[in-house]
C-alpha cells in the first residue's frame, strides 16, 4: 500500500514558488502514438498489419518483416516486472528535483519488454498492468501499476506527477447556473478536493439548484460571469493563485443552425460564453496556473473544458452551437500548448446531448449530470486529455476517426439524430 | 401661471441659478454596470444584453498614451429610454425612433407620483386612476406634454430583490391599464417613467392588454423611461427633466443620462 497523502501545509509566503521544469519532450514522430494513446487512457502499441508482430519501441518499419504498415492497436497491458533500479542522480533538472526515482523493465505477456516508470506498490516479479501516462511534458510514458488496485495507490508521488488527482486540490467550477454544477461539485468533494469554488453569474435572479450546491462540503460560491472580462479578472485576482484545477462548465446552447435563426444574436451569445469565455478565463487564470505547475502537492494541474462532441462534426439541428464548440476545441489546443510550459494539462470532456432543458425533445441516450461528473473526475484521476462521455459521443468519435467526410454526410441526413 | 420673460434673460437667469445652486441638477441615472439587472424573458426568446466593457488599451503596449474601452449593451440596458417603435403598437407611427424624435421632446416638465409607501408593503403595487386623481387633488392637474414618473423607491433595491423573480415571474409595481389610459388619453402626457426594470409591472403580462404601459404609451407615440434612480429627490411638480437618448439610427431606445433641474428652495439666489 501507499502512504496516504497528507493535506499539504499552508504555503510558506517567504519561499519562492518553484518554477515548473519538464522531463525530456523529444520524441520521434512514430513515438507520438504513445501521447495519443495516453490522452485517452488506452494501452496501444504498433502492430504489423502484415505479420502481426507487436512492436516496441515505436518504429517506422516492422522489426520482423520490414512492412511499413504499423497500426497503433489496443493490446493487453498485462506483464511482469522483471527488473528495477532506483535513479538517485540525474542531469535532467526535472528528475534531479524528484530523485530518488524508480524505473524498471516489464516483460509484456504479448512479447516486448518495456522500460518504464514503476509504481511504489510493485515489486520485482510481481504481475503488473502497464499503462501509458502523460508526463509533465505531455508525452506518453510507460508506467507499471499493480495488477490489482492497492490502498491509496493514487497517492504514489510518481503517479501523482502523471495524473491530475483532485485530492487536496482547490477547484474552480466556472458556472453555478449550469444544471451539472451540483453533480460536478459533489463528485469533486467525494474525490477529496479541499476547496470547490463555484462561479455564479447574474446573482440578481434565482436558479433552482443553488441550495443544493451550497450544501455540498467545501463549496464556496463566488461571483463570476465568463462573458464579463472585469468579473473574470477580479475573481482571478482573488483566487487565481490557489486554483489548482479549473473546470469550465459554462456554456450557452440554443437549438438552430443558420437559416432557422435569421440573426446572429444567439450565435454571439454562444461565442461569448463557449469561445470568448474560455479565452477570458485563460487570460486571467492561465498565467498563475502555468506558474504553479510544480507548487507542491497541491500544484496547479489541470484545465478542463466541457465541450460538445459536435465540435468534431457539425450537428445541423444545433448547428451554430456546434460551430462555437469547434472554435472552442481549436482554442483549447492553443491553450494546451501554452499551459504545457507549466506542466498543466488541458482535458477536454466531449459529450453528446445532455439531459437538460435544451435537449429535452431529443431522444435518449442523453448524458446525465452525474455521468458527466464521473467522467470529469475519472479523467482527472487518470490524467487524460480527451474524454468521450456517453454512447453518442463515443460513437461519434469512432465514426469521425473512420472517416470524417462520411460522418459529415451522415450528419446532413440525420439532422442531428447521429 | 405663465411668465412672459425675455427668453435670453430666462436662460441667463437659469445659468446663474445653476451656478449659485438655486437650481440643482439631480442625476436620475444608475451606473452602467455589468451587474445591473436586465429584463429576463423566457430563454427561447432573444435576451436583453447586459452592459459589458472590454479594455482596448490602458497606457500600455496596446496604446501607450491612452486608455479606452469598447462597450456593448442593449438599447434597453440600465437607465434607458423607450421610443414608440419599441412596441408593436407604435411601429407605424411617424418619428417613432430615437433618431427621429424631435429634440425639444428631450427637455420638459415632470410630475412625480409618490407610490413608495404602497410599494414598500406590496411588491405588486398598482398605480390606479384613483391614485392619480388623488394626487391631482393635492398638486393640480397633470399638464399636457408632461413626463409622469412613478416613484416607488424600487431603485434602492439590490441584487435579486430588484427583479424579484419568482416561479411565476417578476413581481414589481406598475400602472394598471386604466391608469395608463388616463395619462395618455385624458392628460396627453409626453411619457411615463419608473424605477423598475420596465414601465410595466412585473406581472404586467397578465393585464388586458398585456404590458399596458408599453402598449398604450407607445401606441400613442409617448415615451418611456425605466430603471430611474433618485426619484425621492424630486418634488411632486416643478422639476425639469432632461432625457436625451443616443441618436441611434432607427433605434428603439437607448441608455441615457437622465437629469432633473430642481429648484432648491433653501438656497439663496
Amino acid at each position: 500500500m501507499t502512504d496516504p497523502l497528507s493535506p499539504p501545509p499552508r504555503k510558506n509566503p517567504q519561499k519562492r514558488t518553484r518554477v515548473p521544469t519538464r522531463p525530456s519532450h523529444v520524441r520521434s514522430r512514430a513515438a507520438l502514438g504513445f501521447a495519443a494513446a495516453a490522452a485517452e487512457g488506452r494501452f496501444m502499441l504498433q502492430t504489423c498489419a502484415e505479420c502481426g508482430a507487436v512492436q516496441y519501441p515505436p518504429r517506422d518499419a516492422c522489426g520482423s518483416c520490414l512492412s511499413v504498415e504499423l497500426n497503433w492497436t489496443d493490446v493487453s497491458p498485462a506483464g511482469r516486472l522483471i527488473a528495477d533500479t532506483t535513479v538517485r542522480i540525474s542531469t535532467n533538472v526535472y528528475f534531479r528535483e524528484r530523485t530518488p526515482w524508480r524505473v524498471g523493465t516489464v516483460r509484456l505477456d504479448i512479447g516486448p519488454s518495456v522500460m518504464c516508470h514503476v509504481h511504489g506498490d510493485v515489486a520485482v516479479d510481481d504481475p503488473v498492468r502497464l499503462s501509458i501516462k502523460l508526463d509533465k511534458s505531455g508525452q506518453g510514458v510507460m508506467f507499471a501499476l499493480p495488477q490489482k488496485a492497492t490502498p491509496n495507490m493514487e497517492d504514489d508521488p510518481h503517479m501523482r506527477e502523471m495524473t491530475c488527482d483532485p485530492k487536496h486540490r482547490r477547484v474552480l467550477i466556472t458556472d453555478a447556473r449550469n444544471e451539472n454544477a451540483p453533480a460536478l461539485a459533489q463528485a469533486l468533494a467525494e474525490a477529496g478536493a479541499s476547496l470547490i469554488f463555484v462561479g455564479e453569474a447574474e446573482s440578481w435572479h434565482p436558479y433552482p439548484h443553488r441550495a443544493t450546491l451550497e450544501k455540498i462540503a467545501n463549496v464556496e460560491i463566488m461571483p463570476l460571469d465568463v462573458t464579463d472580462t472585469a468579473s473574470v479578472t477580479e475573481l482571478a485576482a482573488e483566487i487565481g493563485g490557489k486554483t489548482d484545477i479549473l473546470i469550465n462548465n459554462a456554456r450557452f446552447v440554443r437549438p438552430g443552425g443558420i437559416m432557422d435563426r435569421g440573426d446572429v444574436i444567439f450565435s454571439r451569445d454562444e461565442m461569448e460564453v463557449n469561445f470568448f469565455g474560455m479565452m477570458r478565463l485563460a487570460q486571467a487564470f492561465g498565467p498563475a496556473m502555468r506558474g504553479r505547475g510544480a507548487d507542491g502537492d497541491n500544484s496547479a494541474t489541470a484545465w478542463v473544458n466541457i465541450l460538445s462532441v459536435y465540435a468534431w462534426s457539425n450537428m445541423p439541428e444545433f448547428g451554430a452551437f456546434s460551430a462555437s464548440n469547434a472554435a472552442a476545441l481549436s482554442l483549447s489546443q492553443c491553450l494546451r500548448a501554452e499551459l504545457l510550459q507549466g506542466g498543466v494539462r488541458v482535458m477536454n470532456v466531449f459529450t453528446g446531448p445532455t439531459e437538460d432543458e435544451w435537449h429535452q425533445p431529443l431522444p435518449p441516450p442523453k448524458v446525465l449530470p452525474a455521468a458527466l461528473a464521473r467522467a470529469v473526475v475519472g479523467g482527472l484521476k487518470d490524467g487524460l486529455e480527451d474524454v468521450f462521455v456517453g454512447d453518442v459521443a463515443k460513437d461519434l468519435i469512432d465514426r469521425w476517426r473512420a472517416g470524417p467526410k462520411i460522418l459529415e454526410r451522415e450528419m446532413l441526413d440525420t439532422r442531428g439524430q447521429g | 401661471m405663465t411668465t412672459t420673460a425675455d427668453p435670453a434673460a430666462l436662460l441667463t437667469g437659469l445659468a446663474q441659478s445653476l451656478s449659485s445652486g438655486a437650481v440643482k441638477v439631480v442625476d436620475l441615472t444608475h451606473t452602467l454596470d455589468p451587474d445591473f439587472p436586465v429584463i429576463v424573458l423566457p430563454p427561447e426568446f432573444g435576451q436583453c444584453a447586459g452592459f459589458r466593457m472590454e479594455e482596448v488599451s490602458a497606457y500600455d503596449h496596446r496604446g501607450p498614451a491612452w486608455k479606452w474601452n469598447n462597450f456593448t449593451c442593449s438599447e434597453h440596458t440600465g437607465t434607458h429610454f423607450d421610443a414608440p417603435v419599441h412596441w408593436i403598437s407604435g411601429r407605424d407611427l411617424p418619428n417613432n425612433s430615437v433618431d427621429t424624435i424631435p429634440a425639444d421632446k428631450f427637455v420638459g416638465p415632470v410630475c412625480v407620483i409618490d407610490c413608495s409607501e404602497g410599494a414598500s408593503q406590496n411588491d405588486d403595487f398598482e398605480l390606479t386612476p384613483e391614485i392619480i386623481t388623488a394626487w391631482e387633488a393635492k398638486h393640480g392637474r397633470i399638464p399636457e406634454d408632461c413626463w409622469v414618473l412613478m416613484r416607488t423607491d424600487w431603485s434602492k433595491r439590490r441584487g435579486d430583490a430588484y427583479l424579484n423573480m419568482r416561479e411565476d415571474g417578476p413581481h414589481s409595481p406598475g400602472p394598471t391599464p386604466e391608469a395608463v389610459r388616463l395619462l395618455v388619453e385624458e392628460r396627453n402626457v409626453r411619457g411615463f417613467g419608473t424605477e423598475t426594470v420596465g414601465t410595466d409591472a412585473g406581472q404586467g403580462m397578465h393585464y388586458t392588454p398585456p404590458y399596458p404601459a408599453h402598449y398604450i404609451l407607445h401606441g400613442a407615440g409617448c415615451y418611456g423611461l425605466q430603471c430611474l434612480n433618485n426619484l425621492d429627490r424630486l418634488p411632486p411638480t416643478g422639476a425639469l427633466l432632461c432625457t436625451a437618448p443616443l441618436k441611434i439610427k432607427q433605434g428603439t431606445g437607448s441608455p441615457l443620462r437622465v437629469m432633473a433641474l430642481v429648484a432648491d428652495n433653501g438656497a439663496v439666489s
